[in-house]
């Protein structure tokens, strides 16, 4: 989110005559970061401790001289600089009371505007386009300027940037109703030019906002209409490329302008995802064009908004938190706040990580990403946007990109779909296949509806693997898998995929549950979770007892307060099928209930699915709950942690729901009889463990008091040690 | 340092009385707070809410109501008088009966130009406020039955009065009742009884809201005396309601040791229409929540269980901070226990009496201990135990006993008595004649700490400390380079030396250094400063939670220092700890301290009141159902 807070007026202004112009031809920051150095439109330079809202010192040229440039503070020497009537230098200090007396050069062509950026020394940009460092011009005032720039070619705007101990000079020029940005590197001195894409209605750019952010310069342009550009040029890079570039631009707002276009207007970028932008009309205000808002460019957001009182002159300016917002016959500052926002933030909190979940975290993609292609990562990714025109031809000649792949999934055959699709998704990176890969699941589901013979199980494998698809995205294909009995597709299904609906977490375990065990065993599975079965399975081989403890649940009528072992046999014979019970499904097939066992589901959802299994189905699923259940509760069998694994909560709540939704069935049933009394058996032996734990509730209790009454005393003579 | 031989003393059976009424002075800041026996506090909620003042109770006193008109405190009680007091002097001005039977409840208008107050005999009477006094001005229509709560309407035309089974609203300027609004018995086998509306809440827009016996807090409209909305809080009684100053929220007090927070909003979300929706239950008393108040950013309650509970509310403040921490006061903020460092002899004060023990005999000087080897006294020597039964029926202020042992002084709120006490064999009392001089040596401290406001003021003018901005909670007077020690309520400390009448160069170090803030952050405030007679350099003061030995001759921890380091020292070698050493010594092995002093054998006393034991002499609070019982 982003605020505005209440502003206040720095100074007031005198309206000029044309009242196209602004009255305050720039502010610029001094060494101090409380100090704005304001220069008006005509003959004064004002500097100003902003948070006392005061001048400190104002000079002022002869009547007569103009300033022709707005005053700027070396921060080298702590020396301000100023040009007047296009060719007079002037040089002072914050102590010299008059401006006239200061030190002056004349230079032979007229400047256009001297810069100067913390870090780096004043750079004096002539109109004609050529670049001086003010020290080495005030050296040898009468050095020849040489012509950059073409006959009819005017100077609109011009910015300097240091970055990393590279100076620039960024300008944008306009000829003939195109218009260009040079970018000037100095020491060593390159200059590139790129042609500005022409906006439709081919009206010029009402401002230029140019940023440093991750080694790249980002320039923010916006348009009458209402359309805010973003265009990146790359710090380092390949800096020798020949001739006039289009430079690529991104469309990163269109604001609402209301009726007709806008005149007075300026956008600045106050980090990567705000732009402050002045003199539009706020969307929910009717009239008026006299307004500050801050858009979020990621979610196309108003984020906040300001009525600015009077007329906006439109330009903007931005230091350390605060905007500077010149309007009707006051200067404004405004502080403002800007805060990151994420997906994550949008959304709510990031999942809950835990065991079971941490496989299938689904990776959280930024908006920038997802909305813009712009990457501003990495230098790599840059490169590629601007020269994603020249190689896009080359790129297809060896791969297909999505839309090519999609158009071959309609027609192609089998082996060629397979081998593309695995080759798309095993190149592209995460960020881009977020969207593709829904489209290409869906487009193969729907191929495979229409022809039974086309089936790519490795691609959509492959496809679920990455993580970035859910039930939701493509519904068919977890039922296309089931289709197919591709198992394994299945298990990778029901373990990636987040919002799997009941009925097909039901439908899955039906099929599951009556596949003949042969078939099964055949199919490869996911390693982990057999390995976790087959430990499962063979620490009930090595049998249910260890060290001569037999776990009480065996025990019908052990928890009697006289705890007596009893002979072994006797309880053979009491319940032979708990003994000795083998697993009653195969390996892999149980590897599939365990899937089924531990997706998410509602109680209320699932029941009336439930329903739908036949009686020897319910029985089977009930005798391998309740091998898992006894496994776990032996305690012989010592999880792995990391392993994928239903919870004895889960096996436990499965197990109800499935009396719950057969009771009446399995109590008739006959076959049923043995099971069910075992687990009447299993509760009667819980409800006593709690009971008894209950009894004795009172003597733990006692034994917490007994601590506590150590010095009741009244009175005692102790000894301590202070140090 | 090294070893200490403490006398842990619990035998002190102080019991603090319950909370009974409670009134907030937005504009002052400063809590009234009425007890049950009849005393006042005064609490500066800005300066850390310390315990300003005291106005001991009195036998004959009770009091149900207060109320602040400006700056000057009414209360009034079952006996049937209205008082004024005197914050200044810090004893009742005058008290005046209203010869309306027991008085339930006084208010005033928002204009502070009127007082109404309902009797037990039905009448709401309006007195007018004057300069110096207050003058009864008439009776409102008389009604039958007891008048139980009043609230006047901020525009001052309306009073709602609570009474038994129903709520009334007078109009004032005619005297008339206008509105009868008749509220429901309990359910079940309370339907017999009547039903008392022990609180009424009258709003701006002429909304009433009422707490009852059955349990109940409801809305009223005030205007066409219809029930608006009912909130059914307890099985038990709603004892205590108050507004917040912008009339949003609403918090009520239940015999269950709740406090219930109603709030005017809109149930969902977007919608216009507000309503009162209960929104949140705080539990912070075990028994009758009897006395409330809303402020700014917080709940204040208190009760039955006798401390008092500030309930910072969460959503006003932006970050966690030292301001939005519960507290909860349980002790008063002064020293009721004094010791004679030479005589061992402690003199413990209750309201009404006085009580002096003696500490039992030191032995064994050269074993050696352990902290976790205690040695239990053989026999607990002569609990010689003298009772002065204080005679008339004013409270005790305060008391003190000499350091020999041989002087024993108190006040109270008319008169100062001193006795001789001769503690040989037999302990022999004789009154002599109040001596001025003697009163004060020993008990300037407390007396003057009661009349000055910030500065403090040095026996006989001899000098006066610059003001600072905090009360002083505790001070003492080094016996021999006679330098004034104080500390504030915000947990500073100063140290002054009145021979030069200036701040010494351990003060001046310390306050350039700054305090840590480990120790800025305790919340209770220190209430006793005492020194080492052997060791000049030693300063021994305590609060609540610990007490610590200031060793004036080590150097001062700074913020990156560990604070509480006697843990570490304890593992550290013999080398190795004078590099770790610090000006704070303390210990928090004692708790719910009431004094702690050092004897001039060189042994400690300490004497704590376990904040259990209180608990366990309360009466039982109110059933309440659990699982299974």
């Amino acid at each position: 989110m982003a605020a505005l807070y209440e502003g206040f007026t720095l100074c007031g202004l005198v309206p000029t005559q044309n009242a196209s112009d602004s009255p305050i031809q720039g502010i610029e920051l001094d060494g101090d970061s409380d100090h704005a150095v304001v220069t008006d439109s005509t003959r004064s330079v004002t500097l100003y401790k902003v948070s006392d809202q005061k001048p400190l010192g104002s000079w002022t040229v002869k009547q007569g001289q103009l300033l022709t440039c707005p005053a700027v503070c070396n921060f080298q020497t702590k020396e301000y600089v100023v040009v007047s009537d296009n060719k007079v230098i002037r040089v002072w200090k914050d102590e010299d009371l008059n401006i006239d007396k200061a030190f002056k050069a004349t230079v032979s062509a007229d400047v256009w505007r001297v810069h100067s950026a913390p870090g780096g020394e004043p750079v004096v940009l002539f109109q004609r386009g050529a670049v001086r460092l003010l020290d080495s011009l005030l050296s040898a005032p009468q050095q020849p300027i040489e012509d950059v720039l073409s006959e009819e070619e005017v100077i609109r705007w011009s910015t300097n940037i240091v970055a990393e101990k590279q100076h620039f000079v960024l300008f944008t020029t306009e000829q003939k109703g195109e218009h260009f940005l040079y970018v000037q590197r100095l020491n060593p001195n390159t200059l590139q030019k790129y042609r500005l894409e022409r906006e439709d209605s081919g009206a010029p750019p009402l401002s230029f906002s140019a940023s440093l952010r991750d080694k790249h310069i980002n320039l923010l342009y916006l348009y009458p209409n209402g359309c805010v550009y973003q265009s990146v040029v790359a710090v380092r890079g390949p800096v020798e490329l020949e001739g006039v570039q289009t430079l690529p631009r991104s469309l990163r707002l269109r604001l609402p302008v209301g009726e007709g276009k806008l005149g007075a207007a300026s956008a600045v970028a106050l980090d990567e995802a705000h732009v402050a932008v002045v003199g539009m009309p706020h969307p929910s205000a009717r009239t008026g064009k006299d307004f500050l808002c801050i858009w979020n460019t990621n979610f196309q957001t108003l984020q906040a908004g300001k009525e600015m009182v009077g007329r906006i002159h439109g330009p903007v300016w931005c230091y350390l938190g605060k905007l500077f917002v010149p309007h009707g016959k006051a200067l404004s500052v405004i502080p403002y706040e800007c805060q990151k926002s994420s997906l994550a933030s949008a959304l709510g909190k990031l999942r809950h990580a835990g065991i079971a979940v941490s496989k299938s975290s689904v990776a959280v993609p930024s908006w920038n990403s997802l909305l813009h292609g712009d990457q501003p990562q990495g230098p790599a990714k840059i490169v590629d946007t601007r020269k994603s025109k020249l190689s896009r031809k080359s790129q297809s000649a060896t791969a297909l990109n999505v839309d090519q792949v999609l158009e071959l999934i309609k027609t192609g055959p089998v082996e060629e779909v397979q081998r593309e699709v695995e080759a798309l998704v095993s190149r592209g990176d995460a960020q881009d296949l977020q969207l593709s890969v829904g489209q290409l699941a869906c487009h193969l589901v729907a191929r495979s509806q229409a022809e039974t013979a086309f089936y790519t199980p490795g691609a959509l494998a492959q496809l679920v693997q990455t993580q970035c698809l859910c039930h939701s995205v493509c519904p068919d294909l977890l039922l296309l898998a089931l289709e197919h009995k591709d198992y394994f597709l299945c298990q990778l299904c029901l373990q990636l995929f987040p919002d799997i609906p009941e009925v097909v977490t039901c439908a899955c375990l039906k099929t599951f549950i009556s596949v003949p065990d042969g078939d099964v065993e055949m199919v490869s599975l996911e390693p982990d979770s057999v390995s976790f079965m087959e430990g499962l399975v063979a620490a009930g081989d090595r049998g249910g007892q260890q060290n001569g403890f037999s776990p009480p649940l065996f025990e019908e009528d052990s928890c009697d307060a006289h705890h007596q072992p009893k002979p072994p046999q006797h309880q053979d014979k009491k319940n032979p099928t708990l003994q000795l019970e083998a697993c009653p499904v195969g390996l892999h097939k149980a590897v599939l209930l365990n899937e089924v066992l531990q997706t998410a589901y509602s109680d209320n959802f699932l029941l009336p699915h439930l329903k739908d299994l036949n009686a020897q189905q319910v029985i089977l699923f009930l005798q391998y709950l309740q091998f898992v259940y006894l496994k776990f509760s032996q305690d012989v069998y010592t999880q792995t942690p990391g392993l994928r694994s239903p919870t004895m909560t889960q096996i436990i709540d499965w197990l109800c729901l499935l009396l719950d939704a057969h009771f009446t069935v399995l109590v008739m049933a006959p076959d049923a009889k043995g099971l069910l009394s075992n687990l009447e058996s299993f509760v009667k032996s819980q409800v006593k463990l709690f009971s008894e734990l209950g009894k004795i509730e009172g003597s733990l209790q006692e034994l917490h008091k007994m601590k506590l009454s150590k010095d009741i005393s009244q009175y005692s003579i102790e000894v301590i040690e202070l140090f | 340092m090294g070893e200490l031989k403490v006398h842990r003393v619990r035998f002190f059976d102080y019991m603090p009385t319950a909370i009974r009424a409670m009134a907030f002075n937005a504009h002052t800041e400063r809590l009234a707070l009425a007890r049950m026996d009849g005393s006042v506090e005064i609490f500066n909620f800005t300066d850390h809410y310390f315990q300003e003042k005291v106005i001991p109770g009195k036998d004959s006193r009770s009091i149900e109501s207060l109320c602040w008109v400006g700056g000057r405190l009414f209360s009034a009680g079952l006996n049937g008088e209205i008082a004024e007091y005197d914050l200044e002097n810090l004893r009742p001005k005058y008290s005046l009966e209203a010869y309306g039977g027991p008085i339930w409840t006084v208010i005033s208008n928002t204009q502070g130009t009127q007082l109404a107050i309902g009797c037990e005999d039905g009448t709401v009477k309006l007195f007018e406020v004057l300069e110096e006094h207050i003058q009864f001005e008439r009776n409102l229509d008389r009604q039958k039955g007891r008048i139980i709560s009043l609230s006047w309407h901020p525009s001052g035309t309306h009073i709602a009065a609570g009474m038994m089974d129903m709520i009334r609203v007078f109009d004032v300027p005619t005297g008339h009742a206008v509105q009868r609004l008749l509220v429901d018995r309990g359910i079940g086998g309370s339907k017999s009884r009547e039903t008392v509306v022990w609180s009424v809440a009258f709003l701006s827009d002429h909304t009433v809201v009422s707490g009852d016996s059955a349990g109940k807090v409801q809305v009223w409209d005030g205007h066409t005396g219809t029930l608006v909305k009912t909130h059914l809080v307890t099985k038990w009684d709603v004892l205590a309601l108050s507004v917040s100053k912008d009339e949003s929220s609403v918090v009520a007090g239940t015999s269950e040791g709740t406090v219930i927070q109603f709030q005017f909003i809109a149930p969902t979300l977007h919608q216009q229409d507000k309503e009162w929706v209960r929104t949140r239950t705080f539990k912070n008393h075990t028994h009758d929540v009897r006395a409330l108040a809303e402020i700014e950013t917080a709940i204040v309650s208190g009760g039955m269980d006798t401390h008092l509970v500030v309930r910072p509310l969460l959503e006003k403040f932006d970050e966690k901070s030292h301001a939005s921490g519960l507290r909860k006061i349980h002790f008063p903020h002064r020293n009721l226990v004094s010791c004679a460092k030479k005589a061992g002899l402690l003199l413990f004060q209750f309201p009404g009496q006085l009580e002096l023990w003696r500490l039992g005999d030191s032995d064994g000087h050269g074993e050696k201990h352990t902290l976790s080897k205690k040695r239990e006294m053989e026999e607990i020597q002569s609990i010689s135990l003298t009772l002065f039964k204080q005679k008339g029926e004013d409270h005790i202020c305060c008391s003190a006993l000499s350091s020999c042992g041989g002087w024993l002084a108190y006040s109270t709120v008319s008169s100062v008595r001193i006795y001789r006490l001769q503690t040989d064999n037999n302990i022999s009392i004789t009154k002599v004649l109040p001596n001025p001089e003697l009163a004060m040596t020993t008990k300037c401290i407390h007396i003057l700490r009661y009349t000055s406001h910030g500065s403090v003021l040095v026996f006989q003018l001899h000098c006066i400390v610059p003001v600072y901005g905090s009360c002083p909670s505790a001070m003492g007077i080094h016996p021999t380079t006679n330098n004034l020690t104080m500390v504030h309520a915000d947990q500073q400390l100063f140290e002054y030396s009145i021979v030069e009448k200036q701040y010494t160069d351990w003060s001046r170090k310390l306050q350039k250094q700054g305090l840590h803030n480990v120790w800025l952050d305790r919340d209770t405030p220190v209430t006793h400063v005492t020194f080492n007679p052997k060791n000049p350099n030693q300063v021994v003061l305590h609060d609540m939670h610990m007490f610590c030995i200031i060793d004036q001759s080590l150097p001062l921890p700074d913020q990156k220092t560990q604070f509480y380091n006697q843990m570490t020292l304890r593992s550290l070698s013999e080398q190795e700890r004078p590099s770790h050493l610090h000006a704070f010594k303390i210990c928090k092995t004692f708790q719910d301290l009431l004094c702690v002093s050092l004897l001039d054998d060189q042994s400690l006393v300490v004497v704590e009141r376990p904040l259990l034991a209180i608990t366990s002499q309360l009466p039982a609070p109110v059933r309440q159902k659990k699982f299974a019982t």
